[in-house]
């Protein structure tokens, strides 16, 4: 099987490869349009701000190619954020393959801390990415910004209010965590992925 | 739920760690992956590897250990020891940790601290302060505690925190290696004071001691060396005794 994960400006993506590498898996890191097209499976994973982000999809014509994919893609933390339709953080235009926004979190409390992180549970929904998942398990969050719950979301987590853990339309998948940093369970949801 | 973390602290000396260890079932105790791997594998939520070389070479060798745990780690990593500015940490997250912990380079120049965050976010900056109780309050202390500044913790810990932490570590000179429990009265000051989380650290020697920590301390993580190194605490026996207790563990 042939793994390509979106090469751009984002921080993190050698943990997405090491959790690959983990699954006896060697994925290709590219911003070539024929690789990512060709391949079985795409990942689009990204740490940082969303507006920066979003320009230098633009400028590589990566926005284009990523909502042009058919085949399995998976959306991690900024990912599954760039595929929703606007975000709150530097008011970006983003890929609209969700049609949602994406908002800053706003505390209620002093224990309501921003950016959420730490693990926290999920709740799945019946969806090939939580196949196997009988209970509430725990996966890895860092982030500021959120999707709100919306009819594609895949799993469901409560921080100050729920939010969207994880969407999926067709053939785009998205977590909010970070499968690669959550132990046992994160290599399962990969799994899950790969075996799609 | 959001849970509160168990964090076991390695200490790493040539790439190797130190304070001995009493796991049977490791082939090897002194590396470093194998017993974060162990680790992991009983349900820490995160692991410290704290470099205490001075030598340059043993810099080098930090970062390919750095390497090989993000290759065979599958949980948040925080690594800290012997950063003095920028180029360390992108050194080290380029490496793979996904957090960096300053002590005493922050204290120095605070203006690390927006640094690290204005160009890699703010969850990957960690600030550690070491405290300790004076006549005038909680001081901070260089070098182990031997060495005192001119900042007060929660001053500090404040301005710290405005200036882009992810975290505040806060270990207490005065419990570290006594283990009678940690610091939870400056901790819960720290706790309903900042606005990030406070990791707890210092004084670790019973289970009890990280409920006070969570509950009394209000710390939303709990660090310890030594009782885990000598398996004194299970994890997995400290995180069911914490779940009985109604405790949000993982």
């Amino acid at each position: 099987m042939k793994v390509a994960i979106v090469k751009y400006n984002a921080g993190n993506i050698h943990s997405v490869i090491n959790g690959l590498k983990r699954l006896g898996v060697e994925a290709v890191l590219t911003d070539n349009a024929e690789e990512l097209a060709g391949a079985d499976k795409v990942i689009f994973p990204g740490v940082g701000e969303a507006s920066t982000t979003m320009k230098y999809l633009r400028e590589n014509n990566l926005d284009r190619i990523i909502t042009g994919l058919r085949q399995p893609v998976l959306g991690i933390c900024l990912g599954q954020q760039l595929m929703c339709r606007h975000s709150e953080e530097g008011n970006a235009d983003c890929l609209g393959i969700f049609d949602v926004p994406v908002l800053k979190f706003q505390p209620e409390k002093h224990e309501d801390k921003v950016p959420h992180m730490g693990w926290n549970t999920i709740d799945p929904m019946d969806d090939a990415l939580f196949k196997g998942f009988d209970r509430q398990e725990f996966v890895y969050f860092v982030h500021s910004f959120y999707v709100p719950v919306c009819q594609w979301t895949a799993a469901k987590t409560d921080y100050i209010l729920p939010f969207s853990a994880s969407l999926h339309k067709d053939n785009f998948y998205a977590t909010q965590f970070h499968p690669e940093k959550s132990g046992a369970t994160g290599e399962r949801i990969l799994q899950n992925f790969l075996d799609i | 739920m959001l849970a509160k973390r168990i964090i076991p602290c390695l200490d790493i000396c040539n790439g190797r760690t130190v304070k001995g260890t009493n796991f049977v079932n490791l082939r090897d105790a002194g590396d470093p992956v194998e017993l974060g791997k162990l680790y992991s594998q009983q349900g820490a939520d995160e692991l410290v590897f704290l470099d205490i070389t001075a030598s340059f070479e043993g810099r080098k060798t930090f970062t390919e250990l750095v390497e090989r745990i993000a290759a065979e780690i599958s949980i948040p990593f925080t690594v800290g020891g012997g950063i003095h500015e920028l180029s360390d940490v992108e050194r080290l997250l380029k490496a793979g940790a996904d957090k960096v912990s300053v002590n005493s380079a922050a204290l120095k120049n605070p203006g690390l601290i927006d640094e690290i965050a204005l160009n890699f976010g703010n969850q990957v900056c960690v600030v550690a302060i070491d405290g300790k109780q004076t006549p005038e309050g909680w001081r901070c202390f260089l070098n182990g505690g031997r060495v005192p500044t001119d900042r007060m913790l929660f001053e500090w810990a404040h301005e710290a925190n405005e200036r882009g932490a992810g975290e505040i570590l806060f270990t207490s000179m005065d419990h570290d290696g006594v283990k009678q429990g940690y610091a939870n009265e400056a901790l819960k000051k720290l706790s309903d004071e900042l606005t990030i989380p406070v990791i707890a650290s210092g004084g670790a020697g019973q289970k009890e001691h990280f409920r006070d920590a969570f509950l009394l301390g209000n710390a939303d993580a709990a660090l310890a060396a030594s009782v885990f190194h000598f398996g004194e605490i299970p994890i997995p026996e400290l995180k069911q005794y914490l779940r009985g207790l109604n405790i949000s563990i993982r």
